[in-house]
Protein backbone atom coordinates (compact mmCIF):
# COMPACT_ATOMS: atom_id res chain seq x y z
CA UNK A 1 0.00 0.00 0.00
CA UNK A 2 2.50 2.41 0.77
CA UNK A 3 4.59 1.66 -2.15
CA UNK A 4 1.65 2.22 -4.42
CA UNK A 5 1.08 5.65 -2.60
CA UNK A 6 5.31 6.47 -3.24
CA UNK A 7 4.45 5.65 -6.76
CA UNK A 8 1.98 7.86 -7.60
CA UNK A 9 3.11 10.76 -5.51
CA UNK A 10 6.22 10.43 -7.54
CA UNK A 11 5.34 10.31 -10.32
CA UNK A 12 3.87 13.41 -9.86
CA UNK A 13 4.20 16.61 -11.14
CA UNK A 14 4.65 18.73 -13.96
CA UNK A 15 6.62 21.22 -12.19
CA UNK A 16 9.42 21.50 -10.97
CA UNK A 17 12.32 21.99 -13.42
CA UNK A 18 13.86 18.64 -14.63
CA UNK A 19 16.87 16.71 -15.52
CA UNK A 20 18.39 15.27 -17.57
CA UNK A 21 17.94 11.90 -19.22
CA UNK A 22 21.26 10.93 -20.23
CA UNK A 23 21.79 8.41 -22.95
CA UNK A 24 24.73 6.24 -21.40
CA UNK A 25 22.89 6.14 -18.17
CA UNK A 26 19.61 4.75 -19.38
CA UNK A 27 18.48 1.42 -20.30
CA UNK A 28 19.76 0.29 -24.26
CA UNK A 29 16.11 0.47 -25.38
CA UNK A 30 15.66 3.82 -24.57
CA UNK A 31 18.92 5.20 -26.05
CA UNK A 32 17.71 3.76 -29.27
CA UNK A 33 14.44 5.43 -29.30
CA UNK A 34 16.54 8.85 -28.69
CA UNK A 35 19.31 7.96 -31.37
CA UNK A 36 19.46 11.34 -32.67
CA UNK A 37 16.55 13.45 -31.36
CA UNK A 38 15.76 16.36 -33.16
CA UNK A 39 15.87 19.85 -30.66
CA UNK A 40 13.11 22.07 -31.93
CA UNK A 41 14.19 25.55 -32.76
CA UNK A 42 11.62 27.10 -30.66
CA UNK A 43 12.63 25.51 -27.88
CA UNK A 44 15.83 26.26 -27.63
CA UNK A 45 15.33 30.15 -28.94
CA UNK A 46 13.06 30.32 -25.60
CA UNK A 47 15.44 28.23 -23.21
CA UNK A 48 18.57 30.37 -24.52
CA UNK A 49 16.76 33.79 -24.29
CA UNK A 50 15.48 32.58 -21.05
CA UNK A 51 18.50 32.09 -19.54
CA UNK A 52 20.47 35.55 -20.49
CA UNK A 53 17.18 37.19 -18.38
CA UNK A 54 18.28 35.58 -15.35
CA UNK A 55 21.62 36.41 -15.74
CA UNK A 56 19.99 39.67 -15.99
CA UNK A 57 18.38 39.57 -12.87
CA UNK A 58 21.85 38.87 -10.72
CA UNK A 59 23.87 41.54 -12.66
CA UNK A 60 22.81 44.00 -12.28
CA UNK A 61 19.39 43.63 -11.23
CA UNK A 62 19.58 42.16 -7.84
CA UNK A 63 23.08 44.04 -7.49
CA UNK A 64 21.30 47.54 -8.01
CA UNK A 65 18.32 46.07 -5.98
CA UNK A 66 20.70 45.74 -3.05
CA UNK A 67 22.95 48.43 -3.69
CA UNK A 68 20.77 50.91 -3.47
CA UNK A 69 19.45 49.61 0.06
CA UNK A 70 23.23 50.29 1.62
CA UNK A 71 25.24 53.45 2.85
CA UNK A 72 26.56 55.22 -0.07
CA UNK A 73 30.10 54.26 1.53
CA UNK A 74 29.21 50.65 0.77
CA UNK A 75 27.60 50.89 -2.60
CA UNK A 76 30.37 49.14 -4.62
CA UNK A 77 31.22 46.49 -2.29
CA UNK A 78 27.35 45.20 -2.58
CA UNK A 79 27.98 45.02 -6.37
CA UNK A 80 31.19 43.58 -5.95
CA UNK A 81 30.12 40.88 -4.17
CA UNK A 82 27.47 39.92 -6.10
CA UNK A 83 29.13 40.53 -9.43
CA UNK A 84 32.02 38.10 -8.24
CA UNK A 85 29.83 35.34 -6.40
CA UNK A 86 27.43 35.23 -10.02
CA UNK A 87 30.79 34.63 -11.53
CA UNK A 88 32.50 32.13 -8.85
CA UNK A 89 29.51 29.89 -8.96
CA UNK A 90 28.91 29.79 -12.92
CA UNK A 91 32.45 28.53 -12.83
CA UNK A 92 31.96 26.06 -10.15
CA UNK A 93 28.74 25.18 -11.76
CA UNK A 94 30.32 23.91 -15.14
CA UNK A 95 33.28 22.22 -12.64
CA UNK A 96 31.42 20.04 -10.69
CA UNK A 97 28.15 21.92 -9.51
CA UNK A 98 26.50 20.89 -12.39
CA UNK A 99 26.59 17.42 -12.48
CA UNK A 100 26.17 16.96 -8.31
CA UNK A 101 23.34 18.78 -9.13
CA UNK A 102 21.80 17.24 -12.18
CA UNK A 103 23.23 13.28 -12.49
CA UNK A 104 22.55 10.39 -11.23
CA UNK A 105 23.17 9.08 -7.82
CA UNK A 106 21.11 8.63 -4.70
CA UNK A 107 18.79 10.90 -3.44
CA UNK A 108 20.37 13.37 -2.35
CA UNK A 109 23.11 13.77 -4.30
CA UNK A 110 24.52 13.47 -7.99
CA UNK A 111 27.28 12.08 -9.20
CA UNK A 112 30.66 14.21 -8.72
CA UNK A 113 32.32 12.91 -11.78
CA UNK A 114 29.49 12.04 -14.43
CA UNK A 115 29.46 15.13 -15.41
CA UNK A 116 32.82 16.76 -13.71
CA UNK A 117 33.71 19.74 -16.33
CA UNK A 118 31.07 19.17 -18.41
CA UNK A 119 32.26 15.94 -19.95
CA UNK A 120 29.58 14.77 -22.49
CA UNK A 121 27.54 16.96 -23.13
CA UNK A 122 28.94 18.52 -25.71
CA UNK A 123 32.19 15.97 -27.24
CA UNK A 124 32.84 18.19 -30.73
CA UNK A 125 30.00 16.58 -32.89
CA UNK A 126 26.99 15.58 -30.72
CA UNK A 127 24.68 17.72 -28.42
CA UNK A 128 23.96 15.35 -25.42
CA UNK A 129 19.71 15.52 -25.27
CA UNK A 130 18.07 16.77 -22.39
CA UNK A 131 14.81 15.67 -21.42
CA UNK A 132 11.78 17.97 -20.36
CA UNK A 133 8.33 17.88 -19.51
CA UNK A 134 6.86 16.27 -22.48
CA UNK A 135 7.36 12.89 -23.59
CA UNK A 136 9.82 12.90 -26.89
CA UNK A 137 10.94 16.30 -26.17
CA UNK A 138 14.31 17.29 -25.73
CA UNK A 139 16.85 20.59 -25.47
CA UNK A 140 20.34 20.18 -25.92
CA UNK A 141 21.63 19.48 -22.61
CA UNK A 142 23.72 22.09 -23.39
CA UNK A 143 21.22 24.94 -23.14
CA UNK A 144 19.78 22.98 -19.72
CA UNK A 145 23.34 23.82 -18.00
CA UNK A 146 23.36 27.26 -18.86
CA UNK A 147 19.77 27.87 -17.87
CA UNK A 148 20.46 26.46 -14.51
CA UNK A 149 23.55 28.17 -13.72
CA UNK A 150 22.07 31.24 -13.72
CA UNK A 151 19.57 29.68 -10.76
CA UNK A 152 22.80 28.10 -8.98
CA UNK A 153 24.40 31.91 -9.14
CA UNK A 154 21.25 34.16 -7.95
CA UNK A 155 20.73 31.94 -5.51
CA UNK A 156 23.85 32.30 -3.74
CA UNK A 157 23.96 36.05 -4.81
CA UNK A 158 20.33 36.53 -2.75
CA UNK A 159 22.33 35.57 0.43
CA UNK A 160 24.63 38.03 0.65
CA UNK A 161 21.39 41.12 0.95
CA UNK A 162 21.50 39.67 4.98
CA UNK A 163 25.41 40.31 5.63
CA UNK A 164 26.27 43.27 3.62
CA UNK A 165 28.04 46.58 5.14
CA UNK A 166 29.85 44.29 7.54
CA UNK A 167 31.40 40.91 5.69
CA UNK A 168 34.95 40.29 4.65
CA UNK A 169 34.99 39.87 0.89
CA UNK A 170 37.65 36.60 1.26
CA UNK A 171 34.39 35.33 3.36
CA UNK A 172 31.73 35.50 0.93
CA UNK A 173 33.91 33.79 -1.80
CA UNK A 174 34.98 30.98 0.70
CA UNK A 175 31.62 30.49 2.25
CA UNK A 176 29.74 30.75 -1.23
CA UNK A 177 32.19 27.41 -2.33
CA UNK A 178 31.34 25.83 0.68
CA UNK A 179 27.58 26.45 1.11
CA UNK A 180 26.97 25.83 -2.74
CA UNK A 181 28.40 22.51 -2.52
CA UNK A 182 27.26 21.44 0.41
CA UNK A 183 23.44 23.05 0.23
CA UNK A 184 22.47 23.99 -3.22
CA UNK A 185 24.09 21.40 -5.20
CA UNK A 186 21.81 18.23 -2.98
CA UNK A 187 18.76 20.00 -2.86
CA UNK A 188 18.80 20.73 -6.28
CA UNK A 189 19.21 17.57 -6.98
CA UNK A 190 16.68 16.52 -4.40
CA UNK A 191 13.91 18.66 -5.56
CA UNK A 192 14.60 18.48 -9.45
CA UNK A 193 15.97 15.34 -10.10
CA UNK A 194 14.31 12.90 -12.03
CA UNK A 195 14.72 10.65 -15.13
CA UNK A 196 12.67 12.31 -16.97
CA UNK A 197 9.10 11.37 -18.62
CA UNK A 198 10.72 9.05 -21.70
CA UNK A 199 12.17 7.02 -18.76
CA UNK A 200 8.39 5.97 -17.58
CA UNK A 201 7.58 3.36 -20.63
CA UNK A 202 5.81 0.68 -18.09
CA UNK A 203 4.19 1.08 -14.90
CA UNK A 204 6.08 -1.74 -13.52
CA UNK A 205 9.50 0.46 -14.29
CA UNK A 206 8.13 3.56 -11.81
CA UNK A 207 9.39 2.03 -8.58
CA UNK A 208 12.89 1.81 -10.32
CA UNK A 209 12.81 4.67 -11.82
CA UNK A 210 11.54 6.99 -8.94
CA UNK A 211 14.52 5.36 -6.51
CA UNK A 212 16.63 6.92 -9.05
CA UNK A 213 14.85 10.62 -8.71
CA UNK A 214 15.71 13.00 -6.18
CA UNK A 215 14.59 12.71 -2.15
CA UNK A 216 11.64 15.31 -2.26
CA UNK A 217 10.90 14.82 -6.17
CA UNK A 218 10.35 10.79 -4.84
CA UNK A 219 8.13 12.53 -2.35
CA UNK A 220 5.76 14.34 -5.17
CA UNK A 221 6.97 17.76 -3.62
CA UNK A 222 6.06 20.65 -6.72
CA UNK A 223 8.34 23.35 -7.30
CA UNK A 224 7.93 24.69 -10.14
CA UNK A 225 11.00 27.43 -10.56
CA UNK A 226 12.74 27.24 -7.05
CA UNK A 227 10.82 28.16 -4.40
CA UNK A 228 12.71 25.94 -2.44
CA UNK A 229 15.91 25.49 -4.43
CA UNK A 230 16.65 29.21 -4.53
CA UNK A 231 14.05 31.21 -2.29
CA UNK A 232 14.09 28.81 1.01
CA UNK A 233 17.37 27.74 0.73
CA UNK A 234 19.06 31.31 0.28
CA UNK A 235 16.47 33.19 2.70
CA UNK A 236 17.51 30.64 5.18
CA UNK A 237 21.46 30.60 5.02
CA UNK A 238 21.33 34.48 4.94
CA UNK A 239 19.22 34.26 8.26
CA UNK A 240 21.78 32.09 9.90
CA UNK A 241 24.53 34.56 8.64
CA UNK A 242 22.92 37.71 10.08
CA UNK A 243 22.96 35.85 13.37
CA UNK A 244 26.54 34.25 12.87
CA UNK A 245 27.84 37.61 12.05
CA UNK A 246 26.31 39.89 13.97
CA UNK A 247 24.89 43.33 13.78
CA UNK A 248 26.66 46.27 12.09
CA UNK A 249 27.84 48.33 14.19
CA UNK A 250 26.01 51.04 15.40
CA UNK A 251 22.99 49.12 14.45
CA UNK A 252 19.75 50.22 16.05
CA UNK A 253 21.14 53.69 17.10
CA UNK A 254 22.82 55.10 13.79
CA UNK A 255 20.40 55.64 10.87
CA UNK A 256 20.99 52.63 7.99
CA UNK A 257 18.81 54.76 5.29
CA UNK A 258 18.83 53.16 1.66
CA UNK A 259 21.34 55.80 -0.22
CA UNK A 260 19.44 55.81 -3.81
CA UNK A 261 16.12 54.14 -3.81
CA UNK A 262 16.18 55.09 -7.69
CA UNK A 263 18.48 52.52 -8.06
CA UNK A 264 16.50 49.61 -6.05
CA UNK A 265 13.30 50.53 -7.94
CA UNK A 266 15.41 50.00 -10.93
CA UNK A 267 16.88 46.90 -9.62
CA UNK A 268 13.54 45.48 -8.36
CA UNK A 269 11.70 46.34 -12.60
CA UNK A 270 14.76 44.24 -14.05
CA UNK A 271 14.70 41.45 -11.41
CA UNK A 272 10.64 41.65 -12.50
CA UNK A 273 11.38 41.64 -16.62
CA UNK A 274 14.12 38.77 -15.79
CA UNK A 275 11.91 37.01 -13.66
CA UNK A 276 9.65 36.30 -16.71
CA UNK A 277 13.14 33.63 -17.94
CA UNK A 278 13.55 32.47 -14.74
CA UNK A 279 9.81 31.15 -14.36
CA UNK A 280 8.59 30.56 -18.14
CA UNK A 281 11.74 28.94 -18.85
CA UNK A 282 11.42 26.76 -16.40
CA UNK A 283 8.88 24.82 -18.52
CA UNK A 284 12.09 23.82 -20.36
CA UNK A 285 9.80 24.26 -23.12
CA UNK A 286 7.97 26.99 -25.71
CA UNK A 287 4.73 25.71 -24.84
CA UNK A 288 1.39 26.85 -22.75
CA UNK A 289 2.87 25.70 -19.55
CA UNK A 290 5.62 28.58 -20.15
CA UNK A 291 2.64 31.01 -20.72
CA UNK A 292 1.11 29.89 -17.77
CA UNK A 293 3.95 30.77 -16.08
CA UNK A 294 4.57 34.00 -17.47
CA UNK A 295 0.96 35.15 -17.42
CA UNK A 296 1.16 34.09 -13.37
CA UNK A 297 4.75 35.60 -12.45
CA UNK A 298 3.26 39.05 -14.49
CA UNK A 299 -0.49 39.01 -12.34
CA UNK A 300 0.88 37.87 -8.74
CA UNK A 301 3.84 40.46 -8.86
CA UNK A 302 1.22 43.30 -9.64
CA UNK A 303 -0.89 41.83 -6.90
CA UNK A 304 1.68 41.84 -4.49
CA UNK A 305 2.64 45.40 -5.34
CA UNK A 306 -0.56 46.46 -4.85
CA UNK A 307 -1.15 44.77 -1.10
CA UNK A 308 2.20 45.33 0.48
CA UNK A 309 1.42 49.30 -0.67
CA UNK A 310 -2.50 49.62 0.73
CA UNK A 311 -1.27 47.21 3.59
CA UNK A 312 2.02 49.91 4.37
CA UNK A 313 -0.24 52.89 3.67
CA UNK A 314 -3.10 51.80 6.66
CA UNK A 315 -0.39 50.53 8.98
CA UNK A 316 2.65 52.17 8.45
CA UNK A 317 0.70 56.04 7.38
CA UNK A 318 2.30 55.87 4.30
CA UNK A 319 2.71 53.78 0.78
CA UNK A 320 6.17 54.12 0.19
CA UNK A 321 8.15 53.84 -3.11
CA UNK A 322 10.79 50.97 -0.73
CA UNK A 323 7.48 49.34 -0.32
CA UNK A 324 6.12 48.68 -3.39
CA UNK A 325 9.03 47.58 -5.26
CA UNK A 326 9.74 45.42 -1.79
CA UNK A 327 6.04 43.75 -2.84
CA UNK A 328 7.40 43.14 -6.47
CA UNK A 329 10.31 41.11 -5.36
CA UNK A 330 7.43 39.48 -2.86
CA UNK A 331 5.56 38.24 -5.22
CA UNK A 332 8.03 37.05 -7.57
CA UNK A 333 9.06 34.54 -5.04
CA UNK A 334 6.03 33.64 -3.61
CA UNK A 335 4.92 32.93 -7.79
CA UNK A 336 8.09 31.00 -8.34
CA UNK A 337 7.13 27.46 -7.29
CA UNK A 338 3.60 27.92 -8.37
CA UNK A 339 4.46 29.64 -11.55
CA UNK A 340 3.48 26.98 -13.89
CA UNK A 341 1.46 24.82 -11.56
CA UNK A 342 -1.76 27.14 -10.83
CA UNK A 343 -4.15 28.78 -12.84
CA UNK A 344 -5.18 32.69 -13.01
CA UNK A 345 -7.05 32.45 -9.33
CA UNK A 346 -3.79 31.12 -7.76
CA UNK A 347 -1.95 33.72 -9.02
CA UNK A 348 -3.99 36.65 -8.03
CA UNK A 349 -4.27 35.01 -4.63
CA UNK A 350 -0.91 33.77 -4.27
CA UNK A 351 0.14 37.45 -5.00
CA UNK A 352 -1.84 39.45 -3.05
CA UNK A 353 -0.95 37.32 0.48
CA UNK A 354 2.65 37.47 -0.66
CA UNK A 355 2.53 41.27 -0.56
CA UNK A 356 1.07 41.67 2.74
CA UNK A 357 2.76 38.34 4.24
CA UNK A 358 6.22 39.35 3.33
CA UNK A 359 5.64 43.51 4.56
CA UNK A 360 5.46 41.48 8.51
CA UNK A 361 8.19 39.18 7.58
CA UNK A 362 10.21 42.26 7.19
CA UNK A 363 8.26 44.39 10.27
CA UNK A 364 7.09 42.41 12.87
CA UNK A 365 8.78 38.53 12.20
CA UNK A 366 12.16 40.88 12.06
CA UNK A 367 11.76 42.01 15.36
CA UNK A 368 10.59 39.16 16.82
CA UNK A 369 14.04 37.52 15.00
CA UNK A 370 16.43 40.06 16.47
CA UNK A 371 18.62 39.92 13.47
CA UNK A 372 20.45 42.52 11.53
CA UNK A 373 19.56 40.19 8.19
CA UNK A 374 20.34 43.81 6.63
CA UNK A 375 18.17 43.94 3.43
CA UNK A 376 15.49 41.44 4.80
CA UNK A 377 16.31 38.35 2.67
CA UNK A 378 14.50 36.42 4.86
CA UNK A 379 11.68 38.32 5.25
CA UNK A 380 11.17 38.74 1.37
CA UNK A 381 12.72 35.41 0.07
CA UNK A 382 12.45 32.81 3.07
CA UNK A 383 9.12 34.21 4.07
CA UNK A 384 7.96 34.33 0.33
CA UNK A 385 9.37 31.12 -0.50
CA UNK A 386 7.48 29.11 2.00
CA UNK A 387 4.25 30.56 1.37
CA UNK A 388 4.95 30.39 -2.05
CA UNK A 389 5.65 26.24 -1.95
CA UNK A 390 2.88 26.10 0.65
CA UNK A 391 0.59 27.79 -1.86
CA UNK A 392 1.33 25.88 -4.34
CA UNK A 393 0.15 22.77 -2.87
CA UNK A 394 -3.39 24.46 -2.99
CA UNK A 395 -3.99 25.75 -5.80
CA UNK A 396 -2.83 23.57 -8.12
CA UNK A 397 -6.01 21.99 -6.98
CA UNK A 398 -8.38 21.97 -10.52
CA UNK A 399 -11.31 22.47 -8.30
CA UNK A 400 -9.15 26.07 -7.47
CA UNK A 401 -8.56 26.31 -11.31
CA UNK A 402 -5.18 24.81 -10.90
CA UNK A 403 -3.76 22.17 -13.67
CA UNK A 404 -3.04 19.15 -10.71
CA UNK A 405 -0.35 17.03 -11.43
CA UNK A 406 1.06 14.47 -13.45
CA UNK A 407 -0.03 11.01 -11.34
CA UNK A 408 1.37 8.66 -13.74
CA UNK A 409 4.24 9.42 -16.05
CA UNK A 410 3.98 6.19 -18.56
CA UNK A 411 0.39 7.79 -19.75
CA UNK A 412 1.03 10.78 -18.65
CA UNK A 413 -2.49 10.72 -16.35
CA UNK A 414 -3.29 14.10 -14.57
CA UNK A 415 -4.95 14.31 -11.22
CA UNK A 416 -4.54 15.14 -7.59
CA UNK A 417 -4.05 13.80 -4.14
CA UNK A 418 -6.33 16.57 -2.56
CA UNK A 419 -5.63 20.00 -0.56
CA UNK A 420 -4.38 18.19 2.55
CA UNK A 421 -2.06 15.67 1.14
CA UNK A 422 -0.45 17.93 -1.02
CA UNK A 423 -0.28 20.43 1.08
CA UNK A 424 1.64 17.93 3.60
CA UNK A 425 3.93 17.08 0.97
CA UNK A 426 4.88 20.63 0.47
CA UNK A 427 5.38 21.63 3.76
CA UNK A 428 7.65 18.24 4.34
CA UNK A 429 9.61 20.02 1.30
CA UNK A 430 9.99 23.02 3.23
CA UNK A 431 11.05 21.71 6.13
CA UNK A 432 13.79 19.29 5.04
CA UNK A 433 15.48 22.55 2.99
CA UNK A 434 14.88 24.52 5.73
CA UNK A 435 17.27 22.94 8.29
CA UNK A 436 19.41 21.60 5.27
CA UNK A 437 20.24 24.99 4.59
CA UNK A 438 20.45 26.22 7.96
CA UNK A 439 22.54 23.38 8.64
CA UNK A 440 25.20 24.10 6.06
CA UNK A 441 25.05 27.48 6.32
CA UNK A 442 26.08 27.00 10.51
CA UNK A 443 28.81 24.63 9.68
CA UNK A 444 30.05 27.00 6.90
CA UNK A 445 30.02 30.56 8.06
CA UNK A 446 32.21 28.46 11.09
CA UNK A 447 34.74 27.45 9.31
CA UNK A 448 35.07 30.72 7.38
CA UNK A 449 35.20 32.50 10.39
CA UNK A 450 38.19 29.64 11.63
CA UNK A 451 39.95 30.14 8.10
CA UNK A 452 39.89 33.67 7.35
CA UNK A 453 37.48 35.58 9.54
CA UNK A 454 33.83 36.90 9.04
CA UNK A 455 34.28 40.59 9.62
CA UNK A 456 36.13 43.35 8.75
CA UNK A 457 37.65 45.34 11.53
CA UNK A 458 34.97 48.15 13.22
CA UNK A 459 37.41 50.98 11.96
CA UNK A 460 36.82 49.89 8.10
CA UNK A 461 32.90 49.20 9.01
CA UNK A 462 32.88 52.86 9.99
CA UNK A 463 34.63 54.02 7.08
CA UNK A 464 33.05 51.68 4.57
CA UNK A 465 33.90 48.82 2.15
CA UNK A 466 34.24 50.43 -0.66
CA UNK A 467 37.61 52.11 -0.02
CA UNK A 468 38.66 50.16 2.77
CA UNK A 469 38.17 46.48 0.96
CA UNK A 470 38.13 47.75 -2.82
CA UNK A 471 40.18 50.63 -2.61
CA UNK A 472 37.52 52.96 -4.71
CA UNK A 473 34.34 55.13 -4.47
CA UNK A 474 31.27 54.79 -5.68
CA UNK A 475 30.54 58.42 -5.83
CA UNK A 476 32.92 61.34 -5.90
CA UNK A 477 31.86 64.80 -4.94
CA UNK B 1 30.89 96.61 9.72
CA UNK B 2 28.48 93.77 10.77
CA UNK B 3 27.73 90.53 9.61
CA UNK B 4 24.29 89.66 9.13
CA UNK B 5 23.54 85.52 9.04
CA UNK B 6 20.60 84.54 7.90
CA UNK B 7 19.58 80.66 8.15
CA UNK B 8 16.01 80.48 5.73
CA UNK B 9 14.15 77.72 4.40
CA UNK B 10 16.12 77.00 0.96
CA UNK B 11 13.21 77.78 -1.50
CA UNK B 12 13.31 81.41 -0.11
CA UNK B 13 16.84 82.28 -1.63
CA UNK B 14 16.25 83.50 -4.54
CA UNK B 15 13.81 85.99 -3.02
CA UNK B 16 16.08 87.19 -0.76
CA UNK B 17 19.01 87.35 -2.72
CA UNK B 18 16.94 89.80 -4.47
CA UNK B 19 15.83 91.79 -1.98
CA UNK B 20 19.26 92.25 -0.55
CA UNK B 21 20.76 93.68 -3.89
CA UNK B 22 17.98 96.26 -3.86
CA UNK B 23 18.79 96.96 -0.50
CA UNK B 24 22.26 97.73 -1.81
CA UNK B 25 24.15 94.91 -0.55
CA UNK B 26 26.84 94.04 -2.68
CA UNK B 27 27.70 90.10 -1.84
CA UNK B 28 26.47 87.28 -0.55
CA UNK B 29 27.86 83.84 0.88
CA UNK B 30 25.28 80.62 0.44
CA UNK B 31 25.97 77.35 2.32
CA UNK B 32 23.70 74.32 2.55
CA UNK B 33 22.85 73.24 5.79
CA UNK B 34 20.80 71.37 8.44
CA UNK B 35 19.48 72.27 11.64
CA UNK B 36 16.51 72.49 14.12
CA UNK B 37 15.06 75.17 15.85
CA UNK B 38 10.98 75.02 16.88
CA UNK B 39 10.06 73.33 13.53
CA UNK B 40 10.16 69.45 14.23
CA UNK B 41 11.89 67.28 11.69
CA UNK B 42 9.81 64.18 10.05
CA UNK B 43 10.42 60.58 10.70
CA UNK B 44 11.17 58.18 7.61
CA UNK B 45 10.50 54.37 7.23
CA UNK B 46 12.38 52.23 5.63
CA UNK B 47 10.49 48.53 5.55
CA UNK B 48 10.70 47.68 9.27
CA UNK B 49 13.05 50.75 10.43
CA UNK B 50 11.84 53.96 11.22
CA UNK B 51 14.25 56.89 12.02
CA UNK B 52 13.72 60.42 12.95
CA UNK B 53 15.35 63.12 11.22
CA UNK B 54 16.13 66.04 13.24
CA UNK B 55 17.78 67.83 11.05
CA UNK B 56 16.21 70.09 8.68
CA UNK B 57 17.53 71.13 5.46
CA UNK B 58 18.19 74.92 5.40
CA UNK B 59 20.20 77.96 3.73
CA UNK B 60 22.40 79.79 5.58
CA UNK B 61 23.25 82.87 3.79
CA UNK B 62 26.13 85.53 5.26
CA UNK B 63 26.50 89.20 4.34
CA UNK B 64 29.43 91.46 5.61
CA UNK B 65 27.09 95.07 5.48
CA UNK B 66 28.77 98.56 6.37
CA UNK B 67 26.53 99.78 9.35
CA UNK B 68 24.36 102.29 7.41
CA UNK B 69 22.71 99.05 5.85
CA UNK B 70 21.97 97.05 8.54
CA UNK B 71 18.42 97.96 9.45
CA UNK B 72 17.40 97.91 5.89
CA UNK B 73 18.96 94.73 5.04
CA UNK B 74 17.39 92.45 7.80
CA UNK B 75 13.98 94.24 6.89
CA UNK B 76 14.51 93.56 3.49
CA UNK B 77 15.43 89.59 4.27
CA UNK B 78 12.69 89.34 6.67
CA UNK B 79 10.01 90.27 3.86
CA UNK B 80 11.45 88.34 1.67
CA UNK B 81 12.07 85.05 3.36
CA UNK B 82 8.98 85.43 5.45
CA UNK B 83 5.90 82.79 4.86
CA UNK B 84 4.35 82.85 8.23
CA UNK B 85 5.02 79.29 9.10
CA UNK B 86 7.17 77.51 11.69
CA UNK B 87 10.52 77.07 10.25
CA UNK B 88 10.76 80.21 8.29
CA UNK B 89 14.19 80.98 9.81
CA UNK B 90 16.39 83.28 12.15
CA UNK B 91 18.62 86.62 11.08
CA UNK B 92 21.83 86.81 13.41
CA UNK B 93 23.98 90.15 14.01
CA UNK B 94 27.22 90.35 14.93
CA UNK B 95 30.27 93.12 15.03
CA UNK B 96 32.54 93.01 12.37
CA UNK B 97 36.21 93.83 13.01
CA UNK B 98 37.72 93.78 9.58
CA UNK B 99 37.37 93.64 6.28
CA UNK B 100 39.86 93.61 3.29
CA UNK B 101 39.59 92.95 -0.56
CA UNK B 102 42.20 90.39 -1.29
CA UNK B 103 42.78 91.82 -4.91
CA UNK B 104 43.24 95.22 -3.89
CA UNK B 105 44.45 95.44 -0.20
CA UNK B 106 41.82 97.60 0.64
CA UNK B 107 39.98 97.20 4.38
CA UNK B 108 36.86 98.02 6.38
CA UNK B 109 33.81 99.76 4.12
CA UNK B 110 35.79 100.00 1.18
CA UNK B 111 36.05 96.63 0.84
CA UNK B 112 32.18 95.72 1.17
Amino acid sequence: MKLVQKVVAASATRSAALVTALLALLSPALALAQDAPTFDKGDMAWMLTSTALVLLMSVPALALFYGGLVRSKNMLSVLMQVFVTFSLITVLWCIYGYSLAFTENNAFIGSFDARLFLKGVFDGSAFAPAATFSKGVYIPEIVFVAFQATFAAITCCLILGSIVERVKFSAVLLFMVIWFTFSYAPVAHMVWFWMGPDAYTATADGDALLASAGLIWQWGALDFAGGTVVHINAGVAGLVGAYVLGKRVGYGKEPMTPHNLTMTMVGASLLWFGWFGFNAGSALEANPFAALAFLNTFLATACAVLSWTFAEWLFKGKPSMLGAASGAVAGLVAITPAAGNVGIPGAFAIGLIAGVVCLWGCTGLKKLLKADDALDVFGVHAVGGILGALLTGVFNAPSLGGPGLVTDWVTVAMGYPGIGAQLLIQAKAVLLVTVWSAVVALVAFYIVKLVVGLRVTEDNEREGLDITAHGERAYTD
Amino acid sequence: MKLITAVIKPFKLEDVRQALGEAGVQGLTVTEVKGFGRQKGHTELYRGAEYSVDFVPKTKIEAAVPDSLVEQAIEAIIAAAATGSIGDGKVFVSDLSQAVRIRTGETGDQAL
